[in-house]
């Protein structure tokens, strides 16, 4: 028997419409078809879905963990980006 | 008793008609729970757990209308646990062993191709209680014969050694599926009143769904084979007292044991 591993696949789920698709989780699967499957398989026994998305793990480009200062930390001090920074005038009533 | 049935002279052929759909889709989800922890991957180990469960569930439903149409008390578990082979009325088809994956795999393709038109006739059933089990369990049955359907072809149209186990899985369980278009003196009166399904309405359709899978896997069903029987009867294979000394165990053994 052949012990060649089968692909990996990332696995999304939408609970809700509405809702974006969420990561949780990845399953081996020989293609897209069988993927979608096992995924449901997996992933879904306890109502979590109504839609979900598989893709090749090899076709997710990752930011890498060592260039995290870089890529977050300027963010860190740039507090005014948040919205709560702002006073909201009175007469603005709910947003 | 469903208030659509009509009366007393229905009761028993309807009780054995709904002991056949339950026996069947126990033994079989049985069967499927037996590859937990031995399942070749992860993902079908929870696939076949899955289905196993779904086909539990159906049995469970059946059992409950049987032990009502019975009037006897008998529950659920009386009759999965206190009943012996010569009892259960399953298809020969889904009490055959797990065998290799292409086994289970052809097994359940060749069964879950009748079962999903099966269900969806019975939802038309003049019984409300059997049409409203039947209305849940198609669309179970519909993902049961896609995930064995789109395995079988993989198998089939796979390596050399996949394509020998799968066609050699077919060759052995081919001569259980004349069981499934079997129709005798528990079904007539069922049908002749809306009731029950008449199988050879099925055919076509399982013949249609069977053929263009084995078509897209390459293999080839056996011709002119000699057609196994008596399950629906009570006359079992072997393996189905095994089968029942291992899940009847622990109601045997500790009587009316919950936990």
């Amino acid at each position: 028997m052949s012990e060649v591993p089968m692909p990996l696949w990332e696995v999304f789920i939408r609970a809700r419409n509405g809702l974006a698709h969420k990561h949780v989780g990845s399953v081996h699967a020989a293609d897209a078809a069988m993927a979608l499957q096992a995924a449901r398989d997996v992933y879904t026994r306890r109502g979590e879905g109504l839609s979900i998305w598989v893709v090749p793990s090899g076709a997710i480009t990752a930011s890498d963990p060592a260039e995290k200062d870089m890529m977050f930390e300027p963010t860190a001090s740039k507090i005014y980006r948040h919205p709560t920074f702002y006073r909201v005038p009175e007469d603005v009533g709910n947003m | 008793m469903s208030e659509t049935c009509d009366g007393a002279a229905l009761a028993p052929p309807l009780l054995d008609y709904t002991l056949r759909l339950a026996d069947t889709a126990l033994i079989l989800g049985h069967r499927l729970s037996e590859w937990i922890g031995h399942a070749p991957v992860l993902e079908e180990e929870m696939a076949l757990g899955n289905i196993a469960l779904d086909l539990i569930g159906e049995a469970r439903a059946l059992y409950s209308y049987a032990g009502a149409v019975e009037g006897k008390g008998r529950d659920e578990d009386a009759l999965a646990y206190r009943r012996d082979a010569g009892g259960f009325r399953n298809l020969l088809l889904v009490e055959q062993p797990n065998g290799d994956f292409a086994a289970t795999i052809v097994r359940q393709f060749l069964f879950s191709a009748f079962a999903q038109p099966f269900w969806r006739r019975l939802a038309a059933s003049r019984d409300a209680t059997l049409a409203a089990i039947a209305a849940k369990s198609e669309k179970e049955a519909a993902y049961h014969l896609r995930h064995a359907g789109e395995w079988l072809i993989r198998l089939g149209d796979g390596t050399e050694e996949s394509h020998r186990r799968a066609q050699a899985a077919l060759d052995e369980l081919w001569p259980y599926t004349g069981e499934l278009f079997e129709r005798d003196a528990v079904e007539d009166p069922l049908i002749a009143a809306g009731i029950a399904v008449d199988p050879e309405t099925l055919r076509a359709e399982w013949q249609r769904t069977v053929s263009a899978v084995l078509a897209e896997a390459t293999l080839e069903a056996p011709e002119r084979v000699w057609m196994q029987s008596g399950g629906r009867s009570g006359r079992h294979s072997e393996h189905l007292g095994h089968l029942l000394a291992t899940m009847q165990f622990l109601q045997r053994a500790y009587p009316g044991a919950t936990w």
